[in-house]
């Protein structure tokens, strides 16, 4: 075990792209944990999807050896928080591993939304916390200005704010320097029962479940057997060690100290972030405070589209679940795309970020239906229901009242953009709570229902924002609210994958835009096909595709009928691509794209 | 007994892979050179029109096509020894019909004399429009003048002459073809091919489409209508469709496209030229090289120029029978497609297709609509799906 004065814990706090991997990456290559020859960039970013988006989803850690400019070897640890909004809770419990945070902010940038949340988040765990100004080496690094922007939005004390270039590794020495000297070292006792959280947990193939912990008292050896405090089940620690940010065994952990342990634990589901972790005999009696089951609020519906792959998904599905207890899955039938599956998100970027797996890694194309939140539905007959899916909602004369969710939207952008931005949050129905300045920077703080932001906001935000408003949420409360199953029928017949829950007063002009949309999406028949809207039986809006009228190749003789057979064989493909609905063809890319709301 | 090539007759087509340049929108097998060893090239056609003639020595020949690239820039010795070479090693139909594509350039007109001597007895002109802007954007080198020319003179020597226009381009309304065909009309022919513009992959108009440069072309709904007033006006003037984009003086067709459209025997000589026909009971598909250099070569090496020969299946030859006898207004013998594939259409598909009034069924012939037949390629799909 490592003296706790010589341990110190702390997170980086940033926004997507103002350089949090790159830092790590020079902060594990000073301390020569890894060495010249493995450097790989966004060392700590393992999933392809991470590295590509430049996001972290898992909760990586590593263990770094620095000797100070004082004489003495520390122990750092750093955990790399997921940085995105659909993990809040995840980064809760990664925050409260540990006793300080370093605050990566882009000097060309400013501060962003989400790092005023994550930032809180530091805040709300009694972190110290360290400023970062990072690329510096850039022409348009202005740090006075983003220094005073971190007073003056944040409210903490930018004096000691470190100049780093990431990139060219500037400032780093520094910056552990700082780690040692303001970050306080952890409290714990080495006498007391084990206590350990368990920050987050992930799948391994030959592993199985590994366990991420941190040590509070106690200790942690192999051999052990343990107990989780939210559901009492007992493991017998196998594999015990710390990140470098390969794994390495040890004898044990101690207080302060964060590392792994695998216990033959066989699925994620089995162990719950923010638990606490004791042993099974002579534990601690008190659990850690702030433990809760993460809950998915976002729903959306995959469905292959080749669908003799049901069995194929049904069985990737699973196997991304073994590794992900955030998300949660049942099987669907639709009409109009057969067998799939509602899967539950934590939020949009989870949602995308299972569908690419899904695709990627097993080869499956899917069909991806509008997104949903969950409604509640209070019917006369005093029945409650909880709404996951439009395809389900009860006839609207049963229906006493629904209640949607509404979040508290904090939206950071430009003075330019501002006007654009305000509008885009009245149309979505948004009560607008705060609005105030920071510079040139505008914060702008919205009530907004979910089902208006789920779907397209945030890429409409960005593009009219030109990519500079940053933008973050969090749950409010249920309220009460106008709101009705707009349906679409194409050829006459209901498209249920196309049905969607929205407001009375905006249905007719949503129906409109679905139907445009579809008429252009839809390629055209042999016969004109009608595109409508509906609420209940009323039709709102009508679009008519017309027949096709043109396709034939103009030319063919002798040589050409071997060209002709492949283009032939190519249009055949080109249905397998499409859903068949009655006698229409539906693309995929239908199902989402006519939702969108950009003009 | 009926053989099974006398069903629809027998050809032989030679492709000439050279132009004097190449049009930004053709994908034909067509390369610019300007050193070419005639002697060579006469040499390996006469010696592949031996090798071929092996297989089909019975056959009664009915047509000669040269095709290209531009045929009318072979010189008119290496046209005239070919068709020598032919005539001494086939028995041939009484009107045995030899074409030849020519360009309205004055080189080739000037030549038409010489075909004929040499036995071409109908040419297709490559007139492709009447106007000059139209012909410069098109990478034609001929003008609406030269064109003009090159039918009339076509005219004076040869009992049929066929010319070719392009239409649906770039920025062209309705009002414009009009005038255009009706100008070219009174030209006076019993044959033309009249071709909507297709871009094509690999070409230079489908480079430009690619990245968007290819601004103009008419929508499906244009060309629909286009395509709709070309039939009237051809009607009107008693040159009825009798292939998708091909009308005649009934009895004026390209019997040579005819074998083609029809499911007959043809043997393709030269770079990249396709054939199909029946050894015994096996229906052959042959292609040989494509680049002209390594046809050229292959035959000095090996002693022949095809890529290896492949026996079509039973369904195999039905797809072609019925994607190419679906083009013609005589339709598709039913009949004869159940013979080779009972299979390949179903039923219910032609029942709803017929409800949906594209085809129609007479005298068991399957027969495209005036509706259908300009969406062929989606009725096809449709057929065999």
């Amino acid at each position: 075990m490592t003296d706790l004065s010589k341990i110190r814990n702390f997170s980086i706090v940033a926004h997507i792209d103002h350089g949090k991997s790159t830092l790590a990456d020079r902060l594990i290559q000073e301390t020569g944990t890894v060495s010249q020859r493995d450097m790989k960039e966004q060392l700590l970013d393992t999933m392809d999807i991470e590295r590509e988006r430049g996001i972290t989803i898992k909760a990586n850690t590593v263990r770094l050896d620095y000797l100070s400019d004082d004489g003495q070897d520390y122990v750092l640890n750093l955990i790399d928080t997921p940085g995105h909004v659909d993990f809040a809770y995840e980064v809760s419990r990664s925050m409260r591993a540990v006793e300080g945070s370093l605050l990566v902010v882009d000097s060309t940038q400013g501060v962003e939304a989400q790092t005023l949340a994550n930032v809180y988040q530091a805040i709300d765990a009694d972190h110290e916390i360290v400023p970062i100004l990072n690329k510096i080496d850039l022409p348009a690094s202005d740090c006075d200005k983003v220094a005073e922007q971190i007073e003056d939005v944040i409210g903490i004390d930018a004096s000691g704010a470190i100049f780093v270039s990431a990139k060219t590794g500037q400032g780093i020495h520094q910056t552990l320097e700082a780690i040692i000297s303001m970050l306080p070292p952890p409290l714990g006792d080495s006498k007391a029962p084990l206590k350990a959280m368990l920050v987050d947990s992930w799948y391994d193939a030959y592993l199985g479940v590994i366990v991420l912990v941190r040590v509070i008292d106690g200790f942690l050896k192999k051999g052990d057997r343990v107990r989780m405090m939210s559901n009492n089940s007992v493991h017998h620690v196998e594999k015990i060690g710390v990140f470098r940010p390969e794994m390495e065994a040890v004898d044990l952990l101690g207080p302060g100290e964060i590392g792994f342990i695998t216990a033959s634990i066989k699925q994620v589901r089995d162990t719950r972030v923010g638990d606490t972790i004791t042993h099974e005999k002579n534990g601690t009696l008190v659990a850690l405070d702030g433990f809760k089951p993460s809950q998915p609020v976002v729903f959306c519906g995959l469905f292959p589209i080749d669908s003799s792959l049901f069995e194929d998904l049904r069985s990737s599905i699973e196997k991304l679940s073994l590794n992900d207890a955030s998300f949660s899955y049942e099987m669907e039938t639709s009409a109009a795309l057969g067998f799939g599956f509602r899967c539950g998100f934590l939020g949009l970027l989870h949602l995308e970020v299972v569908r690419d797996r899904v695709e990627r890694e097993f080869d499956i194309e899917l069909i991806t239906t509008a997104p949903s939140v969950i409604y509640h539905i209070y019917m006369r007959d005093g029945e409650f229901i909880e709404l996951h899916n439009p395809a389900d909602m009860p006839d609207l004369t049963h229906v006493d009242h629904m209640e949607e969710p509404r979040i508290k939207a904090t939206i950071l952008v430009p003075d330019e953009y501002l006007g654009d931005v305000l509008k885009l949050c009245q149309d979505r129905r948004g009560i607008q709570l705060e609005l105030t300045y920071a510079g040139s920077r505008a914060m702008v703080v919205y009530d907004l229902p979910l089902n208006e932001v789920v779907f397209d906001f945030y890429d409409r935000l960005k593009s009219i924002s030109k990519g500079y408003a940053s933008f973050d949420y969090q749950m409010l409360e249920y309220r009460t609210d106008n709101l009705v199953k707009l349906q679409v029928l194409v050829n006459e017949e209901p498209v249920d994958a196309l049905s969607i829950m929205v407001h009375r007063d905006r249905a007719e002009q949503r129906g409109r835009m679905m139907c445009e949309k579809l008429k252009d999406l839809i390629p055209r028949h042999m016969f004109k096909i009608p595109i409508q809207a509906a609420i209940g039986g009323r039709i709102v809006a009508r679009e008519t595709l017309a027949a096709m009228r043109k396709d034939v190749t103009a030319k063919c003789y002798g040589g050409d009928v071997t060209r002709k057979k492949k283009l032939l064989e190519k249009q055949k493909a080109g249905k397998k691509k499409m859903r068949q609905f009655g006698k229409v063809n539906i693309p995929q890319e239908a199902f989402i794209s006519a939702l969108k709301m950009d003009n | 007994m009926v053989k099974n090539w006398q069903r629809a007759g027998f050809g032989l087509y030679i492709h000439w892979p050279f132009c004097q340049s190449k049009c930004p929108y053709c994908d034909f097998n067509s390369h610019v050179s300007s050193n070419i060893d005639h002697e060579a090239w006469t040499k390996a056609y006469l010696s592949e029109i031996s090798k071929n003639h092996h297989h089909s020595s019975e056959k009664i020949l009915s047509t000669v096509f040269f095709g290209g690239g531009t045929p009318s820039l072979m010189p008119s010795k290496t046209i005239e020894a070919i068709i020598t070479h032919i005539l001494s090693l086939w028995k041939t139909s009484n009107q045995l019909e030899i074409t030849l594509e020519a360009n309205p350039s004055s080189i080739d007109v000037s030549r038409f004399k010489e075909y004929k001597s040499a036995g071409v007895n109908r040419v297709s002109i490559g007139v492709q429009s009447l106007d000059n802007i139209s012909l410069k954007y098109l990478g034609r080198l001929h003008n609406g003048k030269d064109a003009i020319t090159a039918v009339q003179t076509a005219q004076s020597i040869f009992d049929r002459v066929s010319f070719d226009l392009i239409y649906a381009r770039q920025n062209q309304t309705i009002k414009d073809w009009e005038k255009e065909l009706l100008s070219a009309l009174s030209l006076g022919t019993n044959h033309m091919s009249l071709y909507q513009l297709t871009i094509e992959d690999g070409t230079v108009f489908g480079d430009r489409a690619k990245i968007g440069k290819l601004p103009g072309l008419p929508s499906e709904d244009l060309s629909a209508d286009m395509y709709t007033l070309t039939q009237e006006i051809m009607n009107n003037n008693r040159l009825p469709l009798y292939e998708v984009s091909n009308h005649a003086f009934p009895g004026e067709e390209s019997r040579h496209n005819l074998i083609y459209w029809r499911g007959g025997d043809f043997i393709g000589i030269g770079p990249g030229a396709h054939g199909r026909y029946y050894e015994g009971p096996k229906r052959k598909a042959t292609v040989m090289a494509k680049s002209p250099n390594k046809w050229l070569s292959q035959i000095d090496e090996v002693g022949h120029g095809a890529e290896p020969t492949t026996i079509l299946s039973k369904s195999e030859e039905a797809l072609e029978y019925l994607m190419m006898s679906a083009r013609l207004v005589e339709g598709t013998d039913l009949k004869f497609l159940k013979s080779l594939d009972l299979n390949l259409i179903k039923h219910k598909n032609i029942k709803g297709l017929i409800e949906l009034g594209v085809i129609l069924i007479k005298n068991e012939r399957m027969i495209l609509t005036p509706k259908g037949r300009p969406i062929l390629n989606s009725v096809l799909s449709e057929l065999i799906s």
